[in-house]
């Protein structure tokens, strides 16, 4: 079984006429999602991979009843794309774009949280359900295969890297899901962790996370309560303070967010913590057996 | 982006913060003029990093002399790696208590959030816990007077200065929003003569947000080197070791520095290339690393979409064109879609190929001469 989305999930992709969204729709479609129509204002009629593109989501919605939204438009416009996909009764919006201002994020948060929405992102790579053959977002289409280990991750390609590992391990998925690398993010590690802890298919869950925040910090909380084995990557131990290392949330700030502090946390939690990424896939083998 | 105090005390005057009165000065000359005009004032070396009190940043002038000498001494002052350029003079105040305010956002509640406490001033890193007051706000009404006023009375404030705490709160949250703030912060919030005054700001706006705010003035903290690779639009950052590193993700640029520091490798820096395609920028950003003459060069690509054979492609013409370059040993890790025909690529040009993260990072801190001794364990 996957978590979040499943056979059932029809996509509409807004921003599908640009040149990420168009790119993206096609490698979407390569993977088996249902892609159901793309959404770019002002160029209703036209067709992107043999997908049909509408001026409005709430038309998208009318006419395919897409249940899941997956936003490609710049990041200063992606707050007006996700509230009109929430508006139009999506409940799961999968929010690919870079650089959503902070403020902007928490809006779309506010507006989520009063509609009963479910926000992944801003600047995620998606989530991918390999037996569902379902991804909604930008990852490499080759590197994920079904099996029994639910991924949650902050970074992108690091996941692709932990996951192709997994994967050339014989270690398949159940559900692969990016939260972002931004500092107010919607979906975060205990909302998955908890979807993880019900799913009967997922044995072993990857926490992979980096440097900056409190949310590994939190995660470790809920780990101490379940009941599967959790494996953790933390990235960022050779990170100066006050450096922001990429993502928009990775900085270690007045003391908070140290590498150190993550790692006792997790430990303290009953996460197996890797210090190396090739470490990953023979620590959740040895959770398998267990 | 981060202001300036005197240009973050001048969006605050503007939205009707009070402030003490001040001049910005650019030579000791100016100070001791802004002295005989202000009178006593305080000489605060105008940086973008905090802890400048502590530092030695800051010097009361009771006299034009005092001042001249203060700024004299201020100006051109190393502080935290960052040379003063400018100082601000600003009246001298006579302070009965300083509180601390900012307006931040909550990560994990994902709204804004105003922390408040009764001890501010230079000490606050110290204030317990207990002492601090935090306050989410709901971010589809914003902060209204009823909460700032709440927060005012559980800091033991009452009368008059519960009321100026409130009504400057209000402004404050208003100015947080505005102008995309990650954070405003007024440390301290002083108590003069009865009433309440900004006597420090720091106001840090959303890089994200710029394009809404062409109207603010421009600061950088970047170092040379990083202003011209950011220029490209990559995200870079000055490390002090020396192999230069470029990865492509953020995540895993920051494992690459881990496990080559694992491996006794020192990075130079941190340079994300991005998930995207190889050429162009990425290809003007490897020539600038070769040009700062590291020991080594490692270049970690998992590709994905991306096709190896072009990135091997564009690594190894940056490598031809650039003269400095042939001598530095390069280390290439690559991953992805038509990896075999990348990796002939480089091999054909004399460049290591690896298909292990692992690998990869051990030859190039070897080839760097900087290897630890084999380690026992892990």
């Amino acid at each position: 079984m996957s978590v979040l989305v499943d056979e059932k999930t029809r996509i509409v992709v807004t921003g599908a006429t640009g040149r990420q969204g168009s790119f993206h729709l096609g490698q979407m479609l390569e993977f088996g999602t249902r892609v159901v129509a793309g959404v770019t204002p002002g160029r209703q009629g036209q067709e992107v991979s043999g997908v049909p593109v509408y001026d409005t989501v709430e038309t998208a919605v009318e006419k395919h009843g897409a249940n899941a939204a997956v936003v490609f438009v710049p990041g200063t416009l992606a707050k007006d794309s996700v509230m009109e996909c929430i508006d139009a009764g999506v409940p799961l919006v999968v929010v690919v774009s870079e650089h959503v201002p902070l403020h902007d994020a928490m809006v779309i948060n506010a507006f989520a949280a009063e509609r009963g929405a479910m926000i992944v992102g801003p600047n995620t790579y998606g989530l991918c359900a390999p037996s569902a053959r379902c991804k909604i977002g930008i990852p490499p289409n080759s590197i994920f295969q079904p099996g029994p280990v639910g991924v949650v991750a902050r970074s992108g390609t690091l996941s692709y890297e932990l996951v192709g590992s997994l994967t050339d391990a014989g270690l398949g998925q159940t559900t692969v899901v990016g939260m972002g690398g931004d500092r107010v993010a919607g979906l975060n590690f205990i909302d998955m962790l908890k979807r993880f802890e019900r799913d009967p298919e997922t044995k072993v869950v990857v926490l992979i996370g980096e440097i900056g925040g409190t949310a590994e910090e939190e995660a470790a909380e809920y780990v101490k309560g379940m009941s599967k084995p959790v494996v953790a990557y933390l990235a960022g131990k050779s990170a100066p303070p006050g450096k922001r290392m990429g993502h928009a949330g990775a900085i270690i700030e007045r003391g908070r967010g140290t590498f150190e502090s993550k790692v006792s946390a997790l430990t303290a939690g009953g996460a197996k913590v890797a210090q190396l990424p090739w470490e990953v896939a023979p620590l959740v083998k040895e959770a398998l057996k267990a | 982006m981060k202001l300036y105090e005197y240009m973050a005390k001048g969006v605050l005057a503007e939205a009707g913060v009070p402030i003490p009165r001040g001049r910005l000065c650019r030579t000791p000359e100016d100070a001791a003029a802004a002295c005989r005009d202000l009178g006593p004032v305080a000489v605060k070396a105008q940086v973008l990093v905090g802890g400048r009190g502590k530092a030695g940043g800051i010097k009361v002038a009771d006299t034009p002399g005092e001042a001249e000498a203060a700024a004299r001494q201020i100006l051109g002052m190393d502080l935290k790696g960052y040379t003063v350029e400018t100082v601000y003079c600003e009246q001298k105040l006579s302070i009965s208590q300083e509180l601390y305010l900012s307006l931040t956002f909550d990560p994990g509640a994902k709204r804004p959030m105003l922390i408040a406490s009764a001890s501010g001033g230079m000490a606050i890193e110290e204030v317990p816990e207990k002492a601090i007051v935090k306050r989410g706000i709901p971010v589809a009404w914003g902060l209204q007077p009823y909460m700032a006023y709440q927060v005012a009375r559980r800091l033991g404030l009452g009368g008059t200065l519960a009321r100026e705490f409130s009504d400057l709160a209000c402004r404050l949250y208003r100015v947080f929003v505005r102008l995309d703030a990650e954070l405003v912060e007024i440390n301290p919030l002083a108590v003069v003569d009865g009433h309440i005054m900004a006597a420090d700001a720091r106001l840090n706006v959303d890089d994200d947000a710029m394009a809404r705010h062409g109207d603010l003035p421009k600061t950088d903290e970047s170092t040379p080197l990083e202003a011209k690779v950011r220029a490209l639009g990559l995200a870079f950052v000055q490390l002090d070791g020396d192999i230069a590193v470029m990865a492509n993700g953020a995540g895993i640029t920051m494992a690459t520095l881990d496990v080559m520091q694992h491996y006794g490798g020192k990075p130079m820096n941190f340079l994300d290339a991005g998930g995207g395609s190889a050429a162009g920028p990425t290809a003007e950003a490897l020539a600038i690393l070769f040009s700062t003459r590291p020991k080594a060069v490692l270049v970690n690509i998992f590709g994905g979409i991306t096709r190896c054979d072009e990135v091997a492609k564009a690594i190894v013409q940056v490598r031809q064109q650039q003269p400095a370059a042939t001598d530095v040993p390069l280390v290439v890790r690559l991953v992805g879609t038509n990896e075999a025909e990348g990796h002939a690529i480089l091999k054909a040009a004399g460049v290591d190929a690896f298909r292990s993260m692992q690998q990869a990072a051990e030859r190039v801190v070897a080839l760097a001469g900087e290897s630890l001794p084999v380690q026992s364990g892990q």
